[in-house]
């Protein structure tokens, strides 16, 4: 009955795989062999992982594959997203698909633009040691600790600028000697920023206002009734902005 | 040069065409010429893809194999597990699902007043509001209006919508705006507050509205953060696997399992809301997909074997431009946003073969047609085909810089793979993306079963045929927020005295017409996750083996 059954276990999980041999990654110390061009995810599939934590998206944008990992060639500890890192030869790994972190509760709406709103929440953030070892940890390539000093300097509209590409993984937060929940500073810099200092748009004000005094209500009326003959006619017949 | 040596001297031909393209104008097709193509091309109308249902609310009616397979099936948990006698959880309101409609259903709902539950199978946020990148539509700047955009809606859908679901997308979506504004969503504006607006496939103004190419994350991180300051209860990783029906045929609450213990729990429930999004892991006709790793239409399966009616189930949307190479990412969305920006579409010899804003039908049967049948795809290492999205051109067009500004999302996937979108063009190819149709509503959210409300990409009938780009994101919002409304003030007007007596009957009895129809006995649904493992751990799903 599944008339492309074949092409379907090709297709599957849309990640296609070029022949180039395979190479030994080892899960949590374990060795396994797999195809080379694979990513950790599709690896960890193969190997027989059925994930029910630590794959969300499968597109970059979650943050719930953060991985760890280490290779032969340097000491140092790399990381990546599992669904956007290809595997190599020797890759030693784990996934951190959660961690740790205390989020202040806070109503939004009773705030305001005050900078030192950030520390006060957070007030482990000033314990920042300057080491960067948030930054050098980020996947996403974020100055995390730029952010956090200009969380420290009560600068809300740079830390929600510089925060922004967060995914929200928590990797920074593995690494910070300090206990910094980094990215639910970022968070709330952001909120406070878009809500608080980016002026509202005066045009959306305008036209709810125009739509609760129910303005649109006749042109709406006659749409809805249309037929479809009419609103092909009304279509082809459409304005295009430039 | 991530590309391969035998994709390079299409690069060159494309290299050579940017200049006298820019000035190249397409016209749109007009609306006969658009339907011959939709017909010639679009995979919706490939014969022997789909099959009619033999039972339930829309027997007879046709749906892709993939699809058909989940209706046509046993239940995944046994009914007669389940201690409905002493249910787990008692609540006013059930909301299945984590993504933006079901966090601004669960908001609204306890805002008025009600007990509220969310349940999500993988983690809040773990959802295709995410991975929404390209915008959200509104009509808010002084030269459109709900009207005007209700007419594109309804020309994107084939004129099939269910014009008071239209219109309650579009007549809701400047609130929506303002709505995020307060909640602090960080649109890309002026200096004077002023949206900077852009065109989408298919809009006839600039209504979309957009935080570089995280739109969809950064809404639904703030959707998230505002629900864990209101303190609404979340279970994460449980996964709905059945509707809890009273001897009435009412909803009354779901059957829960903890995919981390195997154990089924049971939820009462004076109104449910299902907010459990599309089927791109169904991978329909052997597609890949730009879907998140839940998208299995658990929601879709769940209310139909409650009796729940749908809606346009026979129709797919394919997103033209999923990524085509490197082979890792194939199917990951590119989104519309590269070409409401000026990237241009063109085939092996660097020539343009439809104007890029097409609605999305339209354009992804185009790319499909040029590298099927006029054999003008370029050829990948795997042996599959795309066509280039001429990305450096952006940066002619908009000025340098304008990639890592507004595209940083897109510019990270392809830098990662060592492929410069600024320097080199993108190879892509359609991907599925969307599920049109799903469990048909009414302008409040509910659906033809009492007390069963749906929001977001599970509700079928908002976009007809065929959805516009940027009008998810919107419709999520819209119907999470009006299904919130409705399910609080049912389950409240209900009041404390009555407890209704929980069924499953209605499994039971589906069960045993799915044995009468001789059905596979190992098919069953929802299958909650998609299996990529390969032989032989394949199919062994150890969360069906509940306790």
């Amino acid at each position: 009955m599944q008339s492309a059954k074949g092409k379907v276990k090709e297709a599957e999980c849309g990640e296609r795989q070029a022949d180039s041999g395979r190479v030994t990654i080892y899960l949590m110390g374990k060795p396994y062999q797999v195809p080379a061009s694979l990513t950790i995810m599709r690896a960890m599939e193969e190997t027989g992982y059925q994930f029910v934590r630590g794959a969300g998206c499968r597109g970059g944008f979650c943050g719930a594959c953060a991985t760890v990992f280490r290779t032969t060639d340097t000491y140092k500890l790399k990381v990546g997203l599992a669904c956007q890192t290809v595997i190599q030869d020797g890759m030693y790994l784990a996934q951190l698909p959660f961690y740790p972190a205390n989020k202040a509760l806070y109503s939004l709406k009773d705030m305001k633009a005050a900078g030192e709103l950030l520390v006060q929440l957070y007030p482990e953030t000033m314990r920042c040691i300057s080491c960067n070892s948030c930054t050098k940890i980020c996947p996403q390539d974020i100055k995390v600790m730029d952010y956090v000093n200009a969380a420290i300097r009560g600068d809300i509209a740079k830390c929600a600028d510089l925060s922004f590409n967060c995914v929200a993984c928590g990797l920074c937060a593995t690494r910070c000697p300090a206990e910094i929940s980094q990215y639910h500073v970022g968070m709330l810099a952001r909120r406070l920023f878009g809500s608080y200092i980016l002026k509202r748009a005066p045009h959306t004000k305008q036209m709810v206002a125009d739509i609760a005094a129910r303005k649109f209500d006749p042109d709406l009326d006659t749409l809805t009734k249309a037929s479809t003959d009419d609103l092909k006619a009304r279509y082809a017949k459409r304005e295009m902005e430039k | 040069m991530a590309y391969p040596l035998p994709m390079q001297p299409s690069i060159e031909k494309l290299n050579a065409t940017r200049q006298s393209r820019m000035t190249q104008q397409i016209p749109l097709l007009p609306p006969d010429q658009k339907q011959t193509l939709l017909e010639g091309f679009h995979p919706d109308y490939k014969k022997g893809t789909m099959r009619e249902l033999l039972l339930g609310a829309n027997k007879g009616d046709k749906t892709p194999h993939e699809l058909a397979n989940l209706f046509e099936a046993f239940t995944a948990t046994d009914p007669a597990q389940a201690n409905l006698k002493c249910p787990d959880y008692d609540v006013d309101v059930l909301v299945i699902g984590g993504g933006g409609a079901g966090v601004s259903a669960a908001l609204v709902a306890q805002a008025a007043g009600a007990n509220v539950l969310l349940v999500t199978k993988l983690r809040v946020a773990d959802a295709n509001t995410t991975m929404a990148q390209g915008g959200i539509q509104a009509a808010d700047k002084t030269n459109d209006s709900p009207a005007i955009h209700y007419l594109d809606v309804l020309g994107g859908g084939g004129y099939k919508n269910k014009p008071d679901l239209a219109r309650a997308l579009t007549y809701d979506a400047p609130a929506i705006i303002a709505w995020l504004e307060e909640m602090g969503v960080l649109f890309d504006k002026n200096a004077d507050g002023t949206m900077q607006t852009i065109h989408g496939g298919g809009t006839s103004r600039k209504r979309m509205h957009t935080c570089r190419d995280y739109t969809g994350l950064e809404i639904m991180r703030c959707l998230k953060d505002e629900m864990l300051n209101c303190k609404v209860p979340v279970i994460e990783h449980n996964a709905a696997t059945e509707l809890v029906l009273d001897p009435d045929g009412r909803c009354c609450g779901a059957v829960l399992l903890d995919l981390e213990n195997n154990r089924l729990r049971v939820v009462r429930a004076k109104a449910t809301i299902l907010a459990t999004g599309g089927c791109g892991r169904l991978h329909v006709q052997g597609f890949p997909t730009s879907n998140h790793y839940g998208a299995t239409a658990d929601g879709l399966v769940l209310a139909y074997r409650a009796g729940a009616k749908l809606a346009f189930i026979d129709t797919i949307q394919y997103h033209p431009t999923g990524v085509a190479f490197p082979t890792q990412i194939v199917g990951q969305l590119i989104t519309e946003k590269v070409r409401s920006v000026g990237a241009q579409l063109t085939n092996v010899e660097g020539n343009r073969f439809i104007y890029e804003l097409e609605t999305r039908d339209c354009t992804a049967s185009a790319i499909i047609r040029e590298c099927q049948e006029r054999n003008l795809g370029v050829k990948t290492p795997t042996g599959d085909f795309g066509v280039w999205l001429d990305t450096p051109l952006i940066e002619l067009l908009k000025g340098p810089g304008t990639i890592q500004k507004q595209l940083p999302a897109m510019y990270r996937q392809f830098i990662n793979f060592g492929i410069d979108m600024t320097k080199e063009p993108i190879l892509t190819y359609p991907t599925q993306h969307y599920q049109n149709g799903g469990i048909l509503i009414d302008d409040k959210g509910e659906t033809t079963v009492k007390g069963l409300y749906v929001a977001g990409e599970a509700a079928g009938g908002i976009h007809g045929r065929n959805r516009l780009m940027g009008n998810s994101l919107l419709d999520i919002l819209v119907f999470g927020r009006r299904a919130g409304v409705a399910a609080s003030q049912s389950a409240l007007s209900i009041g404390v005295a009555s407890q209704p007596r929980l069924s499953l009957d209605h499994a039971k009895k589906y069960n045993a017409m799915a044995k009468e129809l001789g059905f596979p006995k190992d098919r069953k649904a929802p299958i909650l996750l998609p299996d990529y493992r390969p032989e032989p751990y394949k199919g062994h799903f150890t969360f069906f083996e509940c306790r």
